[in-house]
C-alpha cells in the first residue's frame, strides 16, 4: 500500500498541443480517487504516467514517497486494469492471473496457492482451465482484475475498466469493485467518464477537463459545491437546471431576475466576487425542484410554472420535463402522480437549493 | 420416380452457381492435369514416356528403384530438408521481430525502414542473383549450405506481412505485460508471437515450399553433387546422356509428398492466415 503524490505533472507530446498541464494531486493511502471527465481531458495519460506506459513530460511524481518519475512501470509495484480486459487468449484463467506474478520469484506451489486465493476471492474456481474466449465479458473484467490483485501491488489503476460492460453488469461490478476496495485497503486509482460511477465508488473524485483539475472533493461535496458550471452540470443525474437571469438588489437583499419575465428569486447566500447586475446562471437541482401539490405553504420556496413536455416514470419517481418560459427544466414528482404532458403545472424548490453562477467565468458565486 | 431426385441441393441451382462451378472445375483440371502426367510418367517404363495416355499401358516402379537405388537422390531429400526448414526458421523469428518493432515502437526513421525493406520486394530474384553470387563468391560460400540459405535467411515479404498482422495486436496486451514485469523480447516473444500463430503458419508454409521448390540460385551456388538441393538434382538428370523423363518425374512425385503432407496438417493455418490477412491486413 502507498501514497500517490502528483505535482506539478505536465505531459506534451511532441510540439502538439499539452495533453495534461501541470497536476498537482496527493492520494491517500488506501484511498479510493477517481478521476472523471470528458473524454480528451487527459485522465487517461494522467493515469498511464502513473502506471509508467507514457513518459511524464515535467513535474514529479511519487509512489510511497519514492519519486519514480525514471522508473519502468514493473519497478513502480502498480497493477493496472485495462478498458478492454487485456488478459492473454493464448492462456487459461489460471494462466492468466499466474501472470500478474511473473516476476515475483515466487516457486511454483506458492504461486499456485496464491492463484487460486485470488481465484476464490473472485469466485473464479470453477473458471480455471477455461480460455477466455470462453467467458463472458464480467468474468473476463474479473479475469484481469485477479491478475491485477495477485501480486498485492502497492496500488491499482483502473482505466475504464467497466465500459465494455452492459448496463447490469456495469453495476453489479461496480458494487464488486468497491466491496474488494473495502476488504483489500489497496490505494486505488480509477478512470471513468461516467459520473455515476464516480458518484458510487469514489472516496474523492478529481474532476477534469482540457488537461487540467477543476475540482478535488469528496462525492457529496461536488455535488452540493460545485466550483463552476462544468462541473455542476458533469456531478449528478439528471443534470442541474440552470437558467439565465440578473442579479440585482431588492430591498436588503439580493435577488436574481430570471430572464424572460419568470418570478423574482431571492438570494438568501452570501454572494462573492461579482459586479451586481451582472449576468448570472441559477440552477436548481432536478430533486430540488418538485413538482407543486398546492398543499404546502410555500412562503420559503420558489415556484415556477410551465407546460409539461415530456414525462420519464422511473418507478420509483418520475422526472417531468417543463417547458418554462422558453426554458427547458427537470423536475422529480413522487412514483405515482404522474403529470400529464401538455399540462401547466407549477414546480417549487427550497430558497437554499440554489446555485449561482457567473455567466462569464462560469465560477460559483455561493458558498453552499 | 422423377420427384426423388428433386433432391434440396439441386432445388437453388442458378445459372451464377453453374458459371462458377464450371470456371472452378476448369481452373482445377489445369491444375491437377500435369500433377496427374508427372505420376502417370514416373510409372511408365523410359519407352513409353512419350505415350501421352494417362494411364500407363504397362505400369512398373522401376524408376522409383532406379531413383533411390542412385544414391545420390536420398541426400538431396536431406539438402532440401535441412535448407528449407533452416531457412524457414529464420524467417519465423526475423521477420517477425523485425515485423513486431515496426508495427509497434514508435521511432525516428521508422517509415523509411520500412519503405527501405519494402523496395526490394520489387527487385526480381534474376537480378539480385549476380550481387548474391559476387557477395558468395568474395565471403567464400561458394557451394555451401550456408551460401544456398543466406540470401533467404530473412525475407521482405515475411517482414512485411508480419507487421501487418502485428499492428493488429492491441497495445493494451503488450501493456498489461509491461506492467507485469516482462522485458519487451519476452513480451514479443511470450505474448504477441502466441496471437499471430495464424501469420506465422502462413509465414512458415510460404517459406518452406518455396526453399523447397527453390531452383535457380542454388544451380548457381552449387557445384558438387553432394550439396544439390532436390530441384537441382533432378535437373542434373537431364544433362548427363539424356532427359530422363520418368526419373525427373519421380523425382518430382517423390518431391510433392512433403509438400502434400504440410499442407494438409497445416492447411486450416494457411486458410485462418489468409482470411484474417484478409479481414485485417
Amino acid at each position: 500500500m502507498a501514497t500517490i503524490e502528483l505535482q506539478n505533472i505536465v505531459k506534451r507530446y511532441g510540439k502538439a498541443a499539452t495533453t495534461v498541464q501541470g497536476i498537482d494531486l496527493s492520494v491517500a493511502d488506501g484511498e479510493f480517487v477517481v478521476l472523471v471527465g470528458p473524454s480528451g481531458c487527459g485522465k487517461s495519460t494522467t493515469l498511464r504516467m502513473i502506471a509508467g506506459l507514457e513518459d511524464i513530460t515535467s513535474g514529479t511524481l511519487r509512489i510511497g514517497g519514492r519519486i519514480v518519475n525514471e522508473l519502468e512501470p514493473k519497478e513502480r509495484n502498480i497493477a493496472m486494469v485495462f478498458q478492454n480486459y487485456a488478459i492473454y487468449p493464448h492462456m487459461n484463467v489460471g494462466q492468466n492471473i499466474g501472470f500478474g506474478l511473473h516476476a515475483s520469484g515466487l516457486d511454483k506451489e506458492a504461486k499456485q496457492k496464491r492463484i487460486r486465493e485470488t481465484a476464490a476471492l473472485l469466485g473464479l474456481e470453477p473458471l480455471l482451465d477455461r480460455r477466455p474466449a470462453q467467458l463472458s465479458g464480467g468474468q473476463r473484467q474479473r479475469v484481469a482484475i485477479g491478475r491485477a490483485m495477485v501480486r498485492d501491488p502497492a496500488a491499482f489503476l483502473f482505466d475504464e475498466p467497466l465500459s465494455n460492460l452492459d448496463a447490469q453488469l456495469r453495476a453489479q461490478m461496480r458494487l464488486e469493485i468497491k466491496r474488494l476496495h473495502q476488504r483489500l485497503g489497496t490505494t486505488t486509482v480509477f478512470v471513468t467518464h461516467d459520473q455515476i460511477e464516480a458518484m458510487t465508488m469514489a472516496d474523492r473524485i478529481v474532476v477534469m477537463r482540457d488537461g487540467r483539475i477543476l475540482q478535488v472533493g469528496t462525492p457529496l461535496d461536488l455535488y452540493e459545491r460545485p466550483v463552476d458550471i462544468f462541473t455542476a452540470r458533469f456531478i449528478g443525474s439528471p443534470t442541474i437546471n440552470l437558467l439565465p437571469g440578473r442579479l440585482s438588489h431588492h430591498g436588503d437583499g439580493l435577488a436574481v431576475e430570471l430572464d424572460g419575465g419568470g418570478p423574482r428569486v431571492p438570494v438568501l447566500q452570501a454572494v462573492q466576487g461579482t459586479a451586481k447586475d451582472a449576468p448570472v446562471m441559477v440552477g436548481w437541482r432536478p430533486h430540488d425542484l418538485v413538482v407543486d401539490d398546492g398543499a404546502a405553504a410555500a412562503a420559503e420556496a420558489v415556484r415556477l410554472t410551465g407546460e409539461v413536455s415530456v414525462v420519464e416514470p422511473l418507478g420509483s419517481e418520475t422526472l417531468v420535463h417543463i417547458d418554462a418560459g422558453g426554458s427547458q427544466i427537470v423536475a422529480s414528482t413522487g412514483g405515482k402522480a404522474i403529470p400529464k404532458v401538455g399540462e401547466r403545472i407549477s414546480v417549487r424548490a427550497p430558497l437554499q437549493s440554489l446555485y449561482l453562477f457567473d455567466t462569464a467565468t462560469e465560477r460559483a458565486l455561493v458558498s453552499r | 420416380m422423377a420427384a426423388s431426385f428433386k433432391d434440396a441441393r439441386f432445388n437453388d441451382v442458378r445459372p451464377g452457381k453453374v458459371i462458377a462451378w464450371t470456371l472452378l472445375f476448369l481452373g482445377g483440371v489445369v491444375m491437377v492435369t500435369p500433377l496427374l502426367f508427372m505420376l502417370s510418367t514416373s510409372l511408365k517404363p523410359a519407352s513409353d514416356v512419350y505415350d501421352l495416355r494417362l494411364i500407363p499401358a504397362r505400369p512398373t516402379l522401376e524408376n522409383y528403384l532406379a531413383v533411390f537405388e542412385d544414391g545420390r537422390f536420398p541426400g538431396w531429400i536431406l539438402n532440401s530438408l535441412f535448407i528449407a526448414t533452416v531457412v524457414t526458421l529464420s524467417n519465423v523469428f526475423f521477420d517477425s521481430l523485425v515485423g513486431y518493432t515496426l508495427a509497434k515502437f514508435k521511432f525516428r526513421g521508422r517509415y523509411l525502414v520500412f519503405i527501405a525493406i519494402l523496395s526490394t520486394l520489387m527487385i526480381p530474384t534474376e537480378m539480385l542473383v549476380i550481387p548474391w553470387y559476387i557477395m558468395a563468391r568474395d565471403f567464400g560460400w561458394l557451394d555451401s549450405y550456408w551460401g544456398i540459405m543466406f540470401p533467404g535467411m530473412m525475407t521482405a515479404f515475411g517482414t512485411f506481412l508480419m507487421k501487418q498482422f502485428f499492428e493488429t495486436v492491441p497495445d493494451d496486451f503488450l501493456e498489461a505485460a509491461r506492467i507485469d514485469g516482462l522485458n519487451e523480447f519476452q513480451i514479443w516473444w511470450r505474448i504477441a508471437m502466441p496471437l499471430v500463430t495464424p501469420a506465422l503458419s502462413a509465414l512458415a508454409i510460404f517459406t518452406f515450399l518455396g526453399n523447397w521448390t527453390a531452383f535457380i540460385w542454388p544451380l548457381i551456388v552449387t557445384t558438387s553433387a553432394e550439396l544439390y538441393t532436390l530441384p537441382v538434382g533432378l535437373s542434373s538428370f537431364s544433362v548427363e546422356q539424356a532427359i530422363r523423363w520418368e526419373l525427373i518425374m519421380t523425382g518430382a512425385s517423390i518431391a510433392t509428398l512433403p509438400t502434400l503432407v504440410i499442407f494438409i496438417v497445416l492447411q486450416r493455418f494457411i486458410v485462418r492466415g489468409v482470411v484474417k490477412a484478409g479481414l485485417k491486413g
